[in-house]
């Protein structure tokens, strides 16, 4: 079975890419073929990004107080090109953005603290156990 | 028999007698280890403290700095209490500072938006998102007069946490004090202009590196010649430490940064390096292991004193003092309970004034979840205030050092961050270093390396892997007002309205001209554009054209 594959991505123009980084590294280490976007993605790049890597599963962080914004335009595009995947947002997330962002139809919002083997666990069910 | 046989006769005698058969029926409750993977002993003696006193340690203000840079530290002039924060417009950010200051913050510190940090215009379509989020906007110099309103900028210091727009930022500054009648010559304050951590760490960079070093450096040299008081850049071990460096890597690759620069200004401007090393200043964290922080603090002063002087043969006392701002470490604050954020926050803040810190910020206990609101930064500062009028710790110089622990402490970490050094230089340096990635893999190691021992609870935290509860989130958070966007994008337009035509053209075009000139002091035609009024979209966009932009390798 082909190792599903992942794109973690930092969204907007924050640098702070700790957490994805280290969740990145983690997917990888449990069986994901995982690709990082690196830093300044646009919501398009993102959407481009998947498509052409054939993704089953988008991961966005966001620690700069934009991720309504971002993520409202990220799940537009994504309508837009008929991609439907489940998206998981990361980052400082507010808990009423947590709820608004849900019902605006992505799959999970992870803040600080959060275990490795949580978010792991989320995209298995999401995607498939990679194999392993 | 000698005091040291004594001691080491008594001590093998105390390991074998007490020590050794109570671990058998009372073993440690866990491992027990520094940030940088060195086991900890469960004793600490004279036996540990090794080499002379005057030479490692000497005294306050006296060479190699171990125990303080001033003589007379805290008991003649407290550190600065100078609390991070900007957010919105302006006028929202400049309501903050008065706020602060009316609450006895001694020094401001501003936060920059995104798009400010990264030279866009409110107006720009990248730019748009992010706006006032992070930070206050300041695309031109009419904005930076509104953020300084009815403050006297020929009293108050101003750090500003500034890098790939640090000329920008810092021309805004010099021109509006000129307009108050404050001649550049007595502005005091610092601006990070650290642009080598941020193609490690921070990732808030535009042009590639070899033209960034010059834009830094451009900077340290302009001001060391005409503005004596102010510090052209702040090297920055912070950001490190926050995207999961280990205290000794936080150190390693910030001296590692220290003697780049040093080694750049030398060559590009042929200054000595007494003539702007006492410019140079730094900025660490402060996590919640005490005495780790602590130990690193002096060994960093130490080191930095005998770089300076061997190395780069520094003559004045001045050139080899480490002037350093701590802040509370962000990441080390939990979202869950974030209350024991308070204690967190003052435990680090302890940790950063017994280190010796000349300046200091303490994280607000909600920013795990969102900017600081009035309430939640008033309480940081008063953190500060307690350290300093109520706990004691000022009362003497250094009161850790002496202790048999501290100072095995800080010698172990001088010396790992040797080895580090001396990896770097034989890699060619800082700059060779950022390009093959080595400090930021190393980083990423670490980053994930802690993840996992939090995972298996080898490092515990309160509320997370630890004494966890269900909660519900009842504390109010700050929200930044939406209009305050429209306000900045409204007033960046008016000035593009309303400036010299013909003046900003000519600056933008001599601006151009100077960035292909690699002769030329890039500084002194950014000020001027700025000084026309140019915004920073448009100042960054010439630099752009010529130099290109930096597309960074990804390594997770």
């Amino acid at each position: 079975m082909a190792r599903p594959k992942v794109i973690i991505a930092k969204l907007g123009l924050d640098g702070h890419d700790r957490g994805a980084k280290v969740i990145a590294r983690a997917l990888a280490e449990a069986g994901f073929e995982v690709v990082y976007t690196g830093i300044r993605q646009t919501p398009s790049q993102v959407v481009e990004t998947a498509i052409q890597e054939d993704a089953k599963l988008i991961g966005v962080s966001i620690l700069s107080g934009s991720h309504m914004e971002l993520v409202g335009e990220l799940l537009r595009i994504m309508r837009e090109r008929g991609l439907n995947i489940p998206v998981l947002v990361g980052g400082i997330i507010p808990p009423e953005d947590r709820e608004a962002l849900l019902k605006m139809g992505v799959a999970g919002v992870y803040g600080p603290g959060t275990p490795l083997r949580e978010i792991i666990e989320v995209v298995k069910r999401l995607v498939g156990d990679g194999g392993k | 028999m000698s005091d040291s046989e004594r001691i080491k006769e008594k001590y093998d005698e105390w390991v074998r007698e007490f020590l050794t058969p109570i671990l058998r029926k009372l073993p440690d409750w866990r491992k027990f280890e520094t940030s940088f993977g060195l086991t900890i002993k469960h004793l600490y003696t004279p036996l540990d403290v090794t080499g002379d006193y005057l030479e490692k340690l000497g005294f306050p203000g006296e060479y190699p700095f171990t125990r303080g840079i001033y003589p007379t530290m805290y008991r003649s002039r407290l550190w600065t209490f100078r609390e991070y924060s900007g957010f919105g417009s302006p006028e929202d950010t400049n309501k903050r500072y008065k706020f602060l200051i009316s609450q006895g913050q001694t020094g401001l510190s501003v936060a920059f938006d995104l798009p400010t940090q990264l030279g866009l215009d409110p107006d720009h379509e990248l730019a748009y998102p992010e706006v006032g989020k992070v930070g206050v906007s300041i695309p031109e110099v009419v904005s930076m007069s509104i953020l300084f309103d009815g403050i006297d900028v020929g009293k108050i210091t101003t750090s500003f946490t500034i890098n790939a727009t640090a000329a920008e930022i810092l021309s805004m500054y010099t021109v509006v004090a000129e307009s108050r009648g404050v001649d550049k010559s007595v502005l005091d304050g610092t601006i990070q202009n650290d642009i080598l951590k941020e193609f490690i760490a921070r990732n808030l960079y535009i042009y590639p590196p070899l033209h960034s070093m010059r834009y830094a450096v451009d900077i340290i040299a302009y001001v060391a010649r005409n503005m004596p008081k102010w510090h052209p850049i702040s090297i920055s071990g912070y950001h490190f430490r926050e995207a999961g460096a280990t205290s000794v890597q936080e150190v390693a690759f910030t001296l590692a940064d220290a003697i780049e620069y040093t080694n750049w200004v030398i060559n590009r401007w042929k200054m000595n390096v007494d003539e702007f090393a006492p410019g140079l200043s730094f900025f660490f964290a402060a996590t919640t292991n005490l005495f780790e922080e602590v130990a690193k603090f002096r060994a960093a002063r130490r080191l930095y004193a005998r770089i300076m002087r061997e190395r780069f043969n520094a003559r004045k006392p001045e050139s080899m003092r480490m002037k350093f701002h701590v802040q509370t470490s962000g990441a080390a604050l939990t979202a869950q309970q974030p209350e024991v954020n308070i204690i967190r926050t003052t435990i680090q803040a302890l940790a950063a004034v017994l280190g010796g810190a000349q300046s200091l910020h303490v994280n607000a206990f909600d920013e795990a979840l969102a900017l600081p609101t009035e309430k939640s930064v008033k309480l940081a500062l008063r953190v500060q205030q307690v350290i300093a009028y109520e706990s004691g710790v000022i009362d003497s110089i250094d009161p850790l050092g002496g202790s048999y622990y501290i100072e095995w402490l800080t010698d172990r970490i001088e010396e790992e961050v040797m080895k580090i050094l001396d990896y770097i230089d034989k890699l060619g340096g800082m700059t060779r270093a950022v390009e093959v990635g080595y400090p930021q893999r190393a980083i990423a190691e670490s980053a994930y390396r802690y993840q996992k021992m939090v995972e298996e609870g080898l490092i515990p935290i309160v509320g997370v892997n630890i004494f966890r509860e269900e909660e519900e989130l009842k504390i109010e958070l700050h929200k930044v007002d939406p209009a305050s966007r429209e306000r900045s994008i409204k007033r960046v337009r008016e000035v593009r309205e309303n400036r010299d035509r013909e003046a900003w053209e000519r600056a933008l075009n001599e601006l151009r001209r100077a960035a292909e000139n690699e002769e030329v002091n890039i500084y002194q035609y950014i000020y001027n554009a700025v000084k026309a009024k140019a915004t920073i979209g448009e100042v960054s966009g010439v630099l752009r054209e010529v130099w290109g932009e930096f597309k960074p390798p990804t390594i997770f």
